[in-house]
């Protein structure tokens, strides 16, 4: 619902960070080490982007971008919350197969030991996201 | 040894984009030639136990690995289209820096493409499958121009399709699993084989790589982006891109990890014979010589999945020897594209005639892919598509081998046309003065047209030791 770019992408960063919190708070420190991995290589691409291709506006044209924003868009976060609402109230009964919780589960391990090729995976991944905003955006700065 | 698959292009990324003042263009061309042919000569001529050597290499990040026959032939595919790519990049791009740039996210995608034939696990496929889209979209906007951002732009929305379907099914699926392994997840689907979520999960997953290989319905994004991109990018995408991301990821995933059933099979053919006719009738209108070659893709892609979706042997082994087949001769004509658009300045087929007399190599070259393209014998595309019908017609599916073979007429016809409005007939009075390309877009062009007449005549050979092997991965 933000005008700007960089809010946009510090909103992105915050809601990763909950989303990684409340999935440890489920017993689920796998899903929540795959969200924080793969969000920071997101994240990290994206703030670049956005300060590289980030323009002055006008106060009075970013006012106006934001009435139509908040026009567009105000239902949005009461959808959310009724979903989540409802959503709680369903009760699964699924015979899900967790992995046990066990001290051998921490970040650490998870990370370093269990996902090695993810990690590279996610090196690369963020060295695409520099290679694109030089080739892509760098020089439309300087034109 | 199989680590150095993806080590080996990231030190190159690492080392040509080091500050240092050498002339980098050369070494990065250099770089990526050999790594691209040593490759091609791993696959082609490795010892006996090379791949289970221990990965000495791989060592600091422990990566898990595995090879087999399906992968092999992926690896030496692109290896193929790699090589072939940067020499028609280093034609066609003259800027140094814009070359190193290049490069680089060659290498990158190289190291996706590696990655997603060489793993046995979910997630980790997903993360590579990433790899390769995310590059491909900035060397699709490579040049920048209104087209090829556009192309980008519509890849990446529905790339981003693909994602959230593949991310939510293996996310479902390991709810079942407990580990994203290969072995754990096809253990959880055969114990949960009726589950509603677990059904969903294979339907999403499949959906998200069809999206990936362009397949219909899921095929928007293919023909401008394919058209629009640099044509080095194009032979990168058509070539080999799609159907690693696409083919090869529903080949693997269904025999490793859901299991054939009716259903999956069921699907598998009727969206391969939509492609099929869907993308030999979109090409036959076609005036732009590479969107008539992107349609052509689609086509093909349908093919394979055809092929695949029979469910014996023999239609894997054809559908994989067609996935070679198709990087070769659509790498060729996407560089005989290249060297007509650079001499002509269009790739408007309509304003064009009769080039074969000045342009002599593209010319034959064009041709010989062409005929590889629509199955004429002794080509190597014949043997693969005829294997691909076989298949079908031995496993009693009569109906999709009779429109494999019709369809086969409207490939013929939209290249025959081709071939008429490009390289024959009266030449065009502004073209008389044209020359044949130069011999860095000659040697390619030669090249695969050597691997399309070699294959073609020696097949009876290939057959046993090459072509019918490649079905022992279903084991």
């Amino acid at each position: 619902m933000t005008t700007r770019l960089l809010h946009s992408a510090v909103g992105l960063a915050i809601t990763s960070a909950i989303l990684s919190i409340l999935i440890f708070r489920l017993a689920s420190p796998i899903a929540a080490v795959f969200e924080l991995s793969v969000c920071a290589g997101l994240i990290f691409a994206i703030f670049i982007s956005s300060i590289t291709v980030t323009q002055r506006v006008s106060a009075e044209r970013l006012i106006i971008r934001k009435k139509e924003r908040l026009r567009k868009f105000w239902l949005l976060p009461i959808i959310i919350v009724l979903v989540a609402a409802a959503l709680s109230q369903v009760h699964f009964q699924m015979a899900f197969n967790l992995p046990a919780q066990t001290e051998e589960n921490n970040v650490k391990i998870i990370l370093w030991n269990l996902r090695h090729l993810d990690l590279l995976g996610q090196i690369v991944i963020l060295l695409t996201g520099a290679f694109g905003v030089v080739i892509l955006f760098k020089e439309w700065k300087n034109d | 040894m199989l680590s150095l698959f993806l080590l080996l292009p990231l030190l190159g990324i690492i080392i040509l984009n080091l500050p240092i003042k050498i002339k980098m263009q050369s070494v990065a061309l250099l770089y990526v030639l050999l790594l691209s042919v040593s490759q091609v000569i791993v696959v082609l001529f490795h010892p006996d136990g090379f791949w289970n050597r221990p990965d000495v290499w791989g060592r600091f990040f422990e990566l898990r690995l595995y090879v087999d026959n399906l992968t092999l032939v992926l690896l030496l595919s692109i290896g193929i289209v790699v090589f072939i790519a940067v020499l028609v990049a280093w034609h066609k791009i003259t800027e140094p820096k814009q070359r190193l740039n290049f490069v680089s996210l060659v290498l990158i995608s190289l190291i996706g493409m590696n990655g997603t034939v060489l793993l046995a696990d979910i997630f980790s496929l997903y993360v590579f499958i990433e790899i390769t889209s995310i590059s491909s979209f900035i060397l699709i906007a490579f040049q920048r121009d209104l087209n090829a951002l556009e192309g980008a732009f519509k890849y990446i929305i529905l790339s981003s399709l693909a994602t959230v379907l593949m991310l939510g099914a293996i996310a479902s699926l390991l709810l079942f699993s407990g580990d994203t392994s290969f072995a754990s997840v096809s253990e959880a689907v055969k114990n949960n084989s009726k589950n509603i979520i677990v059904i969903s999960a294979i339907g999403a997953l499949i959906c998200g790589f069809f999206i990936k290989g362009g397949l219909v319905p899921f095929h928007a994004w293919l023909p401008d982006a394919h058209s629009a991109a640099p044509t080095a990018v194009s032979v990168l995408l058509s070539g080999v891109q799609i159907k690693t991301l696409g083919a090869y990821t529903i080949i693997r995933l269904v025999t490793s990890v859901f299991g054939y059933t009716n259903s999956v099979a069921y699907i598998l053919m009727v969206v391969g014979t939509i492609s099929i006719i869907f993308g030999a009738l979109g090409a036959l209108g076609q005036r732009d010589f590479k969107r008539m070659l992107a349609y052509s893709s689609i086509s093909n892609m349908g093919y394979i999945v055809l092929g695949f979706g029979c469910g014996t042997a023999l239609g894997m082994a054809g559908a994989v020897f067609h996935m070679f087949n198709h990087s070769v001769f659509k790498s060729l004509l996407f560089v005989n594209a290249a060297a007509v658009e650079s001499r002509t300045g269009t790739r408007d087929m309509n304003k064009m005639g009769g080039l074969a007399s000045r342009m002599p190599l593209t010319g034959l070259t064009s041709v010989l892919a062409s005929l590889s393209a629509a199955g004429v014998p002794p080509l190597a595309g014949f043997w693969s598509k005829l294997i691909i019908v076989i298949a079908l017609w031995m496993s009693g599916y009569h109906a999709y081998a009779t429109i494999a073979v019709l369809t086969s007429i409207i490939t013929l016809a939209y290249l025959l046309s081709m071939q008429r409005r490009v390289f024959f007939g009266k030449i065009v009075e502004e073209y008389k003065e044209v020359k044949e390309v130069s011999f860095g877009l000659v040697f390619p062009e030669l090249i695969l047209a050597a691997i399309i007449v070699g294959v073609g005549l020696f097949f009876p050979l290939l057959f046993n030791s090459f072509i019918m092997p490649i079905s022992s991965f279903l084991k």
